[in-house]
């Protein structure tokens, strides 16, 4: 188990390290001189504004520097939590818009990933080997999971909010509202989540379906399940013993979808305007403000990583063979 | 065993409809163009008209004809995704065939490389690039998608290269002293070589996804039209709140169809190779 975690930590590591590096390369692979260039793509209207950042620019990329020290340095404002200043938003500090935007995209994305994750998993298992409910549940699941996130999103707010006109189509809360911890704020903001966590939920519902249905039938065919039946093991029991194993390839699917299902919820927060990461990035994008969006893609990944290790943990939880260090563990 | 393979393709409706629609839409997509003389962003007629007689899917606030951005949007689409999926698959079978078949440090060394890539959020990262690099052709696009993609079918191309080669007639070919890359061309990828169809139509169908996202984040081609641009401009210019419906639907059904399609014909194509999966 040691090695295991050891093994997973180490390449976390690696891919941390790398993002960073990334991230401090593909800047000064830009063509020209990237300060002058940075400020004549930003959107920057005061004049004052703008000399404070060519001072602060070239103060931060320190280019007068060798470049190891100038890496050296990025590192030492990374872990002391300094994203640097937002061009969008000046003078918030990024780390600033990023903390105060990762609440409402975590409050969309934790809820989908789970559910559909649970009702994916107990759909495709209803579906596998029956025919009926197979010939309904698995187009539907086809249909879902080719559907671009964005696009359900958009004919969500079109239909429920523009020609039905039940829901709200943009924002965290109504503009009328100033967020308070009250009744009243807190069923308006879940007014403005529904539809964007609806829409996050039945794309992601269909790829976990059927996932489920082709372990399931896969599992019921093994030599256990064989010999469970052969035995005169009731259906419903056998079906259990097939669950409880099909759900292990489901988990590490889950940690294999992350990067997508992260991805779907930052286009469909830009569907609804929702005041998460990924309205944030969509303005970085618009506004060239090349600090905010790197420290977003910073905070995505350090999010991504997380959540791999706590998938990680509850596989060693749920999977005993893991533990003693058997079979199952492949990195 | 080709004989028999088709015998099961022409039998297998998944295969039929899902090929099927491709086709349809691929043909739209490369004749169309020919047919509609205007470029698909000229204005051509009156702003917001609904889908009619002139205009078969109306026109947007500019008065653009969408039926002409529709055709030459599944066009730039279908380019993505075959090239971005063509890349993924040639990085991740030459990934995978490497690690699989040398073992040892270089796959020590691949599969790290594979796991780490695998981790990274991979739209965050081409967000990045795109942002910086700044360089928007479809086809630049794709190369950055394939870049990005290639992890998961390097994996699992590995693990079958790895089952591969122990069997009698890969150790009879090294036995006669044929070189690594011969091997592996000649012995294990015709082995393999339904398992690599079908992976090179899952990453066709997640190129064209990413893309979409890609472009509607606006990060897209900036000299073609796209079903994703389509939907981004669409977004941008409020089509929702306007009811301007035939603006954002025909090009997300578009996507939808493409990509459900290559999902149903994967399948399809699964049953015909797989004597296991055949309901007789």
């Amino acid at each position: 188990m040691r090695r295991y975690f050891g093994r997973k930590l180490l390449i976390y590591g690696l891919t941390f390290f790398m993002a960073v590096t990334v991230n401090w390369l593909v800047p000064r692979l830009m063509p020209g001189d990237p300060v002058a260039s940075m400020l004549a793509r930003a959107r920057v209207a005061q004049p004052e504004a703008q000399e404070a950042l060519r001072v602060y620019y070239n103060n931060l990329f320190g280019f007068d520097l060798p470049w190891w020290q100038q890496y050296l340095n990025s590192w030492g404002s990374l872990f002391r939590g300094d994203f640097g200043i937002s061009l969008w938003a000046f003078p918030t500090p990024v780390a600033d818009l990023l903390t105060r935007a990762v609440p409402y995209s975590l409050a969309l994305l934790i809820p989908s990933i789970l559910l559909s994750w649970v009702v994916g998993n107990r759909l495709g298992a209803l579906a596998a080997r029956r025919k009926v409910l197979d010939n309904t549940v698995l187009p539907v699941s086809y249909v879902l999971t080719a559907t671009p996130y964005l696009w359900l999103a958009a004919l969500m707010a079109w239909g429920f909010g523009v020609v039905w006109g039940v829901f709200p189509v943009a924002g965290g809360y109504s503009f009328s509202m100033t967020p308070s911890f009250t009744w009243d704020f807190f069923v308006d903001l879940a007014w403005h989540w529904l539809l964007p966590f609806s829409s996050l939920f039945l794309v992601a519902l269909g790829g976990w379906a059927i996932g489920m249905r082709n372990v399931i039938i896969y599992e019921l065919e093994s030599d256990y399940a064989n010999y469970m039946s052969a035995l005169g093991a009731p259906q419903k029991l056998i079906r259990r013993y097939a669950f409880r194993n099909a759900v292990l390839p489901q988990i590490t699917g889950l940690a294999l979808q992350l990067g997508v299902l992260v991805a779907g919820a930052l286009v469909t927060e830009i569907v609804f305007s929702y005041p998460g990461l990924g309205s944030l990035i969509l303005a970085a994008i618009q506004n060239k403000d090349f600090f905010l969006l790197q420290g977003a893609f910073l905070f995505i990944v350090l999010g991504v990583l997380i959540a791999n290790f706590i998938i990680d943990v509850v596989y060693v939880i749920v999977d005993p063979r893991t533990r003693v260090g058997m079979a199952g563990a492949a990195a | 065993m080709k004989a028999e393979a088709l015998y099961f393709a022409i039998r297998n409706t998944k295969l039929l409809v899902g090929a099927g629609i491709i086709l349809v839409l691929l043909g739209i997509g490369v004749i169309g163009p020919f047919f509609i003389d205007k470029p698909p962003t000229e204005y051509v007629g009156m702003q917001m008209q609904p889908p009619g007689g002139e205009f078969w899917l109306g026109t947007n606030t500019f008065g653009q004809d969408l039926w002409a951005q529709f055709v030459h949007g599944l066009r730039t689409t279908f380019l993505v995704g075959a090239l971005g999926g063509g890349i993924a698959a040639v990085i991740g079978m030459v990934v995978g065939f490497l690690a699989g078949y040398k073992g040892g440090w270089i796959d020590e060394i691949l599969n790290m490389l594979t796991n780490i890539v695998l981790v990274l959020p991979t739209l965050a990262v081409l967000f990045i690039l795109n942002a910086y690099i700044g360089v928007r052709s479809a086809g630049m696009q794709a190369l950055f998608i394939g870049l990005t993609q290639w992890p998961w079918a390097a994996r699992s191309i590995r693990a079958q290269t790895f089952s591969l080669r122990g069997r009698d007639f890969v150790d009879l070919a090294r036995l006669s002293g044929v070189g690594s890359g011969r091997i592996i061309m000649r012995e294990i990828a015709p082995n393999m070589s339904s398992y690599l169809l079908l992976t090179f139509i899952l990453l066709f169908g997640g190129s064209i996804l990413i893309a979409s996202s890609l472009d509607f984040i606006g990060l897209g081609p900036t000299d073609a039209v796209s079903l994703g641009l389509m939907l981004q401009q669409a977004h941008q210019w409020s089509a929702m709140h306007l009811g301007l419906w035939w603006w954002f639907v025909p090009p997300g059904a578009g996507i939808t169809l493409i990509v459900g399609a290559l999902y149903v014909a994967n399948v399809g194509l699964d049953e015909v190779f797989n004597p296991k999966l055949r309901e007789l």
